[in-house]
């Protein structure tokens, strides 16, 4: 007979516990059997499209948060079209979309009103969460966003950053990352792709409006992103969320491959996955494995003019100089990888 | 209770009156007055249950308060010129997705060159947008509209502007009569919307429309204009029994009943028309005047009728369809195809300028002898245009067309309107 085989906690090659293991009230909101299906089956978004992913995780805790007291207000963008055309939506919660630039203003409005109500004593306490793709959060609506900010607002904003305009078939957005392909970005010229020097992080510019919560999350990390949704969901004034959500159509990636992105854009630094209080860092995500960018970008067709023939090792060079500074500013390394 | 009081104030007053619940505001020339005068209210108590929120442009103030109509809440702002054209997007939205939001505009002239006087240019640029426009002549009109405006809207589900002319109005010193608390109440009823952000009855709303039903959607938009036109009239009757005063309708004759010469115009120069008219009257010029109060829906019907008897019409407006004509005119003419009238177009008043009954007489008997051309720039120094016009066609860098004319008028001051 041979010998007892050692029980495993841990999935091979992943840090996650499974959730059975768990106690209950530490298990993932995903994992209850009475989850609220936020974003029901049905709707018409990409094989693999993080933002649905992202939307779902998000929006459930948040329903559980407040007890389904939600209303959403939605930017123009891949999850608006493909949650809601008429007369199908997929959406559980009371849901509004309004234009492309306003969603942020939008909900300020909602807030308004509810608090209005409350006052009155005609309505219960409802919170209001805004959401929308990078283009509509740090292009297009960037100022209602930030006037909902420093208003301090009672809204949590979400932002699915997929880096690109996606809907309208992927174009720059100022979140599109440094080399990419995009539609606008060609891999032409003496600058293939997405010029290097441009470009905002708007996590950080939530940070210098002393809001009160401000985090980042991707789709790879799901407990992060419901707990922080869940803290949002428990502060009040305008809170602030940026998801990482790969895109497989805009980045040119397997559609199985989804979570592995977001996983390896976290790994590498490329994304810095953090929580801030009132302007301050509060803690990060470690790195558990560091890794290379290159792991991250070679998959991506986005990036495919990288590694050619010849490939860009001075591009590369550049951008793996852009996750060494997320590493530093951001204290990513854990004290195992360091 | 009657009081002397800006008009802006008077209008503050009328709203807070409504009871709304939220207003948002982002300043511009001449409509200051009007949210500053509210923001006090809600500031200092005066106004309850009300968020006062100051956003950081006209863009947001639409879009907040979009959010609030669909939340449920009776809702209120006020914008002019470049403000409204900054929030188009989200002023075809609010009356796309029937959210009956009331928008007070303190109409200006639209830049560029850059002016903050009064004319029609902004509300007419917004003249199929989906709103309703109902434009005051007096003080007592802005006031008054404010009131029935809530009620139209919310029982129709469009949003409202009420146009007043920007400092003629807004900063003019009047005396009003301010309705009561009670007397508002009983005319105006809570706001029932049809859709509302409620958890309790989850709906989505603003989604997207295929061509499979896009017109219909849109021909209900046009369906509820046509409501409009008929509850306009209504409501103005029902205040009428309340507030004992007649204000609002669609048109509004004066000394019409057998007037060869009739013109036509919206806003507070109805007032000095009036007068031209008084003493051509008693010069024995069959001449009257008809104000049109509904700007949208248009009163196609009722104007018809109105100039059933006139052998001629001025269009007198303060607006310009570059390229046409007038804005106005182009509807009251639809409105009076195949009647064999004759119709004239006049233009006046652009950025400010001043409308004298000296240039309006003037103006109106030539009209008597059928000598005006089809389209008329009341006022307007030809030497001026004529001069940049040459020196356009005499040399290619002209610079700022603006600026050499300006050179050209020379001081402001020596000027006599
Ligand atoms: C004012 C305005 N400009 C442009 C558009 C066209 N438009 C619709 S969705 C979209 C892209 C959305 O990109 P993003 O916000 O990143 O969301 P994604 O689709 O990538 O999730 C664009 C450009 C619009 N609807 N409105
Ligand atoms: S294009 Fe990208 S973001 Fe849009 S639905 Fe497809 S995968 Fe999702
Ligand atoms: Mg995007």
């Amino acid at each position: 007979m041979s010998a007892l085989q050692t029980v495993k906690f841990y999935q091979t090659g992943t840090f996650t516990v499974g959730n059975r293991l768990l106690a209950p009230e530490e298990r993932s909101v995903q994992a209850n059997m009475q989850r609220t299906n936020s974003l029901n089956s049905g709707h018409r978004a990409c094989q693999g499209c993080g933002e649905a992913l992202g939307a779902r995780y998000a929006i459930d805790a948040a329903m559980n948060a407040t007890n389904r007291q939600l209303i959403a207000a939605n930017a123009t963008g891949c999850l608006e079209v493909f949650s809601t055309p008429y007369p199908e939506t997929s959406w559980q919660i009371p849901w509004i979309h309004s234009l492309f630039g306003n969603t942020a203003a939008v909900a300020t409005g909602i807030a308004a009103a509810i608090k209005v109500k409350k006052q009155k004593g005609q309505g219960q306490d409802v919170c209001v969460v805004a959401q929308g793709g990078d283009g509509g959060t740090t292009d297009i609506g960037f100022g209602c966003l930030s006037g909902m900010f420093e208003r301090n607002d009672d809204v949590l904003y979400i932002c699915y950053d997929n880096g690109g305009y996606m809907n309208t078939g992927v174009q720059r957005s100022s979140a599109t990352p440094s080399a990419a392909r995009t539609a606008t970005t060609m891999p032409l010229g003496p600058e293939p792709g997405n010029p290097f020097g441009q470009g905002k992080f708007v996590p950080a510019i939530a940070m210098a409006h002393e809001i009160p919560y401000v985090a980042t999350a991707t789709v790879a990390d799901l407990r992060d992103l419901e707990n922080k949704v869940t803290k949002a969901m428990s502060l009040r004034g305008a809170r602030y969320i940026h998801i990482l959500v790969p895109c497989p159509l805009g980045w040119g990636t397997a559609s199985h491959d989804t979570i592995r992105m977001a996983r390896l854009a976290k790994e590498t630094g490329i994304f810095p996955v953090f929580e801030a209080e009132h302007g301050e860092l509060k803690s990060a995500l470690a790195i558990r494995r560091p890794l290379p960018v290159e792991e991250y970008l070679r998959p991506q067709k986005r990036f495919a003019h990288l590694f050619g023939k010849n490939p860009a090792v001075e591009t590369i060079a550049r951008i793996q100089a852009q996750a060494d500074k997320n590493i530093r500013r951001y204290g990513l390394l854990s004290k195992e990888a360091a | 209770m009657l009081k002397q009081c800006e008009g802006s104030h008077a209008v503050a007053e009328a709203v807070a009156l409504c009871r709304p619940e939220v207003i948002c505001a982002y300043p511009i020339s001449p409509q200051t007055h009007i949210v500053e005068g509210i923001g006090e209210m809600v500031k200092s108590g005066e106004l309850k249950d009300c968020e006062f929120i100051n956003v950081e442009s006209e863009f947001a103030a639409m879009s907040v308060a979009i959010g609030s109509s669909a939340a449920g809440a009776r809702t209120y702002t006020a914008t002019a010129s470049q403000g409204l054209l900054y929030m188009v997007e989200a002023v075809y939205n609010a009356s796309g997705l029937g959210l009956p939001i009331v928008m007070t505009v303190a109409n200006r002239a639209i830049g560029a060159p850059i002016n903050i006087w009064n004319d029609h240019s902004d509300s007419l640029s917004q003249r199929d947008c989906g709103w309703v426009q109902l434009f005051a002549e007096t003080n007592q009109e802005a006031l008054d509209l404010h009131i029935q405006a809530f009620k139209l809207a919310e029982e129709i589900s469009l949003p409202v502007m009420v146009c007043m002319d920007g400092f003629i109005l807004t900063h003019a010193y009047e005396r009003v009569d301010m309705p009561t608390q009670e007397q508002v109440d009983a005319f105006l009823p809570p706001y029932e919307p049809r859709q509302v952000l409620d958890v309790n009855e989850p709906v989505s709303i603003g989604a997207m429309v295929g061509p499979e039903a896009f017109m219909e959607v849109r021909y209900l938009a046009h369906a509820k204009q046509m409501q409009a036109l008929e509850r306009i009239p209504q409501l103005a009757a029902e205040f009428k029994s309340v507030f004992g005063r007649e204000s609002g309708g669609l048109i509004r004759s004066y000394r019409t009943e057998d007037a060869e010469t009739i013109v036509i115009a919206m806003g507070s120069v109805l007032g000095t028309i009036k007068d031209t008219v008084d003493e051509m009257r008693e010069a024995g010029h069959k001449i009257g005047v008809l104000g049109i109060t509904s700007f949208r829906p248009f009163p196609l019907v009722e104007v018809a009728a109105a100039l059933k008897h006139c052998k001629r019409f001025v269009v007198l407006e303060k607006s310009l369809a570059v390229g046409i004509g007038g804005i106005v005119a182009t509807n009251v003419r639809m409105a009076v195809t195949g009647m064999g009238l004759k119709g004239y177009t006049v233009v006046a008043g652009l950025g400010g300028r001043a409308i004298t009954m000296k240039s309006l007489t003037g103006l109106f008997e030539k009209a008597g002898r059928d000598e005006l051309d089809p389209v008329n720039f009341l006022d307007l120094d030809w030497k001026v245009v004529n001069k940049q016009l040459e020196r356009e066609r005499e040399k290619r860098r002209t610079g700022p067309a603006a600026e050499a004319m300006l050179r050209d008028v020379g001081a402001v001051a020596a000027r006599n309107y």
